[in-house]
């Protein structure tokens, strides 16, 4: 363990804490901006025993991207599952799909979750973590596979160039 | 003051997002109601309320930033927090509801696996 | 404009925690009753929004994010009691 990783176990919750910090005074003084910094290098290293394996964020920029177009993903998935609930409630048929991961980072694999949880008519339901599976729960299922397939496509991949 | 000196185009934006959002949020509160069983109630309040909830902050920070003149950006942190609890709390309740074993509506397609 | 439209929204919102409440009084399970819960949280930040918006008083806010915060925490502290018949192991 060298000197930085002592003090400064993770720089990248370091910078996120100081911008919540200046979010949170909704101020953008020098002052404000110096206290924000310290206790972002103040809270991780006393806490630090408690958190677990840091993910290695490879590329920053594809994350963002990857946000940008879940972004978009939620309004679209939005009118999709209001279009349901008001029209047709009758004729859902709704269904439980097991989710095959490739990921093995629990960061990634928490965005994941997340990320079906905020997107078309799917809720992440149970994680089992010796099977390496996600139980998903659909809203309007008729292909199994096919939701998997779109699943793994859209947001898997880009999570595994970004994690790993 | 009030808002009735802001640029038209202004208006119109936060206008729209306090109308969609307002309907959004209704029509995730009406699938909670209408719903056949709990798994397919819980995507109404995840989704469509979540998303509704953020746009009249995001109407609201739109106001704010106007009238305070400057950014205000403390709804943005509002919204935040909710798109990022919002997936947590609905893997918990869909764990406790599969945990205590709720029926599955009878159109259900494949019943979730035992644990 | 938005000093007319506020109202009209206040009250779709108001309908949004009516049907909140019609689920939490029926149930049929205890987890439908928390799911309610926190759709009535997440309704009533909506609600303080925009009395903050109709009042022009930019400081509810900091409710605003208190209340996202206690519902988040209520909701996670509910289930796993059901989970485990504990809060805190």
């Amino acid at each position: 363990m060298n000197r930085r990783e002592f003090w400064l176990p993770r720089p990248l919750f370091s910078l996120f804490l100081a911008v919540l910090w200046l979010l949170m005074v909704n101020s953008f003084s020098v002052a404000h901006m110096l206290l924000g910094l310290a206790l972002g290098v103040f809270i991780p290293f006393v806490t630090r025993a408690f958190w677990p394996e840091q993910a290695k964020v490879r590329y920053l920029l594809p994350l963002l991207r990857y946000f940008v177009v879940l972004m978009v993903d939620i309004v679209r998935s939005n009118l999709v599952v209001a279009r349901r609930i008001l029209w047709y409630p009758n004729q859902l048929t709704p269904g439980f799909v097991t989710f095959p991961l490739e990921l093995d980072d629990d960061f990634a694999i928490t965005i994941l979750a997340s990320t079906i949880s905020l997107t078309p008519g799917t809720v992440t339901a149970h994680y089992d973590s010796y099977a390496g599976t996600l139980l998903i729960h659909a809203l309007h299922v008729t292909d199994e596979d096919e939701l998997v397939r779109q699943i793994k496509e859209q947001y898997e991949r880009p999570l595994k160039e970004i994690f790993q | 003051m009030n808002g009735s000196e802001m640029p038209l185009l202004l208006q119109l934006v936060i206008t729209f997002f306090l109308v969609a959002g307002a309907i959004v949020a209704l029509i995730g509160s009406i699938g909670l109601a209408r719903l056949k069983d709990f798994y397919m109630r819980l995507h109404g309040p995840t989704k469509a309320s979540t998303l509704g909830v953020g746009c009249i902050l995001l109407a609201s920070l739109l106001y704010f930033s106007y009238l305070k003149g400057g950014l205000s950006v403390q709804e943005a942190l509002v919204t935040l927090f909710l798109f990022v609890t919002a997936p947590v709390s609905a893997h918990m309740m869909a764990k406790a509801a599969l945990h205590r074993k709720l029926k599955c509506s009878p159109r259900t397609r494949k019943g979730p696996p035992d644990h | 404009m938005i000093a007319t439209v506020i109202p009209f929204v206040i009250g779709v919102f108001c309908l949004a925690v009516l049907l909140n409440l019609y689920r939490l009084a029926i149930g049929p399970d205890i987890v439908d009753r928390i799911l309610a819960l926190d759709t009535l949280m997440i309704n009533s930040i909506a609600l303080i929004v925009l009395a903050d918006i109709q009042m022009s008083l930019g400081i509810l806010f900091e409710a605003a994010l208190l209340i996202a915060l206690m519902g988040f925490v209520g909701t996670v502290a509910m289930t796993k009691y059901l989970l485990r018949g504990d809060v805190i192991e």
